[in-house]
């Protein structure tokens, strides 16, 4: 594989990686399965490439994105907690009404932004010393790093903390005095924001914004979510948040490996699902595997400190 | 006060009579229903034709003609709901872009004529029953793409070119069927076709980027998807001088080198007029559904823009027969 491929998918990854981390948040942080993704992500593109398309600065356009991502989020917060609708639920409706908001925000289907000034033009005068070619992983790895630290630190507030609990045991917090609604609205809004960052980002890096930009995007945040956290098993958040961005730079290179070698293997192009979804299981089963082989190796069959290692996955 | 009742009574009814007798004078307007698959591009300038073809006929908005526009939004159940709709408020006609729509069209109803539009292949969609005549109340124009007369232009603008690459959606029946044609001509012409598939507009990017190094050319069929994200295409083979051919010539001037095809906006004029026939008391199945394949039909774009970026330089034979030069 050369190394501009592998370049690409360590782009992708890390951009992905900030919706990797909204995901993470919700799903297991929040323990709230939360479909507004696929309607956030191209809520983000959308919003960015409106403001830059039509001559605004990219800097405030990414700003904007943000802003409504968490208003997403807010939405769905609302509609479970005040309007008692199943998580689930919430998160489809507001996935589904993004759908038409996403077209009014555009005024049409797809708005290009070939030969426009995105912010990675923009970054450019900032980093003189670095070669375009790296510059444009390198800005996404500090972004990305810039993030892990900020939602490490979030979480580790009052706040932040009740968060965690109110995914870990509600019931319990709410006892205690804290106000659960609060907590997941907060988690929600956070989580979209990122989502939404992360499509802006994708608009500027792939050159347009597309209102069917954002199907599967939940899918492949699940996906990477589960490969990082059992690929690195370490429970805190500092290795958490650093697993599931690596997660996302794993299922990326999947999915490239599968888009250009698959075929040799005598596949059908209609089985690209087929190959990344068995590259996926292979990558979760290996590890596996290799754990029930030492454990067989090591002969130690009847010591139950040796068999606590079988964590659901 | 018996004569002024007397009298009044008179006036209603003339009033009355005289409303029913200008309502006869004035015939009501013609209501179409008009029904597209998604917002796009190509399918908007074929609605923008036929709503223009009308006009230019007499039939102008809102006074000879009403239109009911719809938008199934990319889901196939909101077709079958639009169809139901069109039904119900019995319009004249429905005008359905696109397959899916054309099949929830005819699936609802099997009286109100449709006049079919952008459906590639409506025997094979089980829309009629052969080109020359549907056998129902469906006709109208295909948009069968002249794929092999495209990958024939590639060989005279790159005569060096062995390897083509391909981006489509394989869950796209009009793509699957275009692919299909598109290496049957390969095969002719000894040329290797690459296929990369994708399911959604974000997936297009790391497509494109998985056929660098592997093709000199790319090659994208009408695909819905693909087409979405064409802006993600040109960025990669502007990077790596790459040539880029589309079958939609509208998509030239996003950056693509050439296209010889089907106008969408043309499609749709040429939709309007068998509209005309319908609305003048032709039977749908008695009219053949036609297709694009003529030569004055198809629009040659070519973007000299583009073939600074690859360096190429292009004939002055081949410049002559091009409808539309982009320069530079």
């Amino acid at each position: 594989m050369s190394i501009s491929i592998a370049l690409h998918a360590l782009e992708q990854g890390l951009i992905f990686g900030i919706m990797v981390l909204g995901v993470f948040l919700t799903y297991k942080i929040l323990d709230f399965p939360d479909l507004t993704v696929d309607g956030s992500f191209t809520l983000g593109a959308a919003v960015t490439a409106t403001i830059i398309f039509s001559g605004g600065s990219p800097l405030w356009g990414t700003w904007l994105a943000v802003i409504s991502g968490s208003l997403a989020g807010l939405f769905t917060g609302l509609l479970h907690t005040k309007l008692r609708l199943s998580n689930l639920l919430s998160g489809i409706l507001t996935m589904t009404l993004l759908y038409s908001v996403n077209l009014r925000i555009m005024g049409k289907p797809n708005v290009p932004l070939l030969g426009k000034v995105t912010l990675l033009e923009e970054i450019k005068v900032y980093f003189p010393y670095i070669s375009e070619n790296y510059l444009t992983p390198f800005f996404f790895l500090l972004l990305v790093i810039i993030i892990k630290f900020a939602l490490d630190l979030f979480l580790s507030t009052e706040i932040g903390l009740a968060i965690i609990a109110t995914g870990d045991n509600e019931q319990m917090i709410k006892s205690l005095g804290a106000n659960t609604d609060l907590t997941k609205i907060m988690g929600l809004s956070l989580s979209n924001a990122l989502v939404a960052l992360s499509g802006a980002f994708f608009a500027q890096y792939s050159g347009f914004a597309d209102v069917n930009m954002g199907l599967g995007t939940i899918v492949s945040g699940l996906a990477s979510v589960i490969i990082g956290i059992s690929i690195i098993r370490t429970p805190t958040i500092f290795w958490r948040t650093i697993a599931v961005v690596i997660g996302s730079l794993f299922y990326r290179l999947i999915m490239i490996i599968a888009l250009r070698y698959g075929y040799r293997l005598g596949f059908e192009p209609g089985d690209l699902k087929l190959i990344s979804a068995l590259l996926v299981i292979v990558a979760l089963t290996v590890p596996l595997i290799k754990r029930k082989i030492d454990f067989l190796t090591s002969f130690n069959l009847g010591r139950k400190d040796l068999q606590n290692n079988h964590k659901e996955v | 006060m018996k004569s002024i009742i007397k009298f009044l009574g008179t006036c209603v009814i003339l009033i009355i009579l005289g409303l029913m007798f200008s309502s006869l004078i004035l015939a009501a307007p013609l209501k179409i229903g008009i029904v597209q698959i998604v917002e796009h591009p190509a399918l908007d300038a074929a609605r923008e034709g036929f709503i223009t073809a009308l006009r230019e006929a007499g039939l102008r908005e809102g006074q000879e003609v009403l239109y009911d526009l719809q938008n199934a939004q990319g889901d196939f159940n909101n077709a079958i709901s639009i169809a139901q709709k069109f039904k119900d408020d019995k319009v004249d006609m429905i005008v359905a872009i696109a397959t899916p729509t054309a099949q929830a069209a005819l699936q609802v109803n099997k009286e109100i004529p449709i006049i079919i539009n952008a459906v590639t292949d409506p025997v094979a969609a089980n829309l009629a029953q052969s080109w020359e005549s549907s056998g129902n109340n469906v006709t109208g124009m295909s948009d069968a793409a002249p794929n092999a007369l495209q990958i024939k232009l590639i060989t005279r603008l790159l005569p060096q070119v062995k390897n083509i690459g391909t981006i489509y959606n394989a869950g796209e029946v009009n793509s699957v069927v275009q692919v299909e044609e598109v290496k049957n001509t390969c095969k002719e012409l000894n040329l290797n076709l690459v296929e990369v598939t994708v399911s959604s507009s974000s997936d297009v990017l790391m497509a494109a980027q998985s056929l660098m190094g592997r093709v000199e050319v790319i090659y994208i069929v009408t695909d819905n998807t693909a087409v979405s994200a064409i802006e993600s295409i040109v960025k990669v083979c502007n990077q790596e001088k790459i040539a880029l051919i589309v079958a939609d010539p509208s998509l030239v001037d996003k950056g693509a080198l050439a296209s010889y095809g089907i106008d969408y906006f043309n499609l749709g004029k040429r939709s309007g007029g068998i509209a005309l026939q319908v609305i003048q008391g032709a039977k749908p199945s008695e009219i053949p559904l036609q297709k694009m394949d003529d030569e004055k039909d198809l629009q040659f774009v070519i973007n000299l823009k583009a073939a600074k970026v690859l360096g190429l330089s292009i004939s002055e034979e081949i410049l002559s027969e091009a409808d539309i030069i982009i320069k530079y």
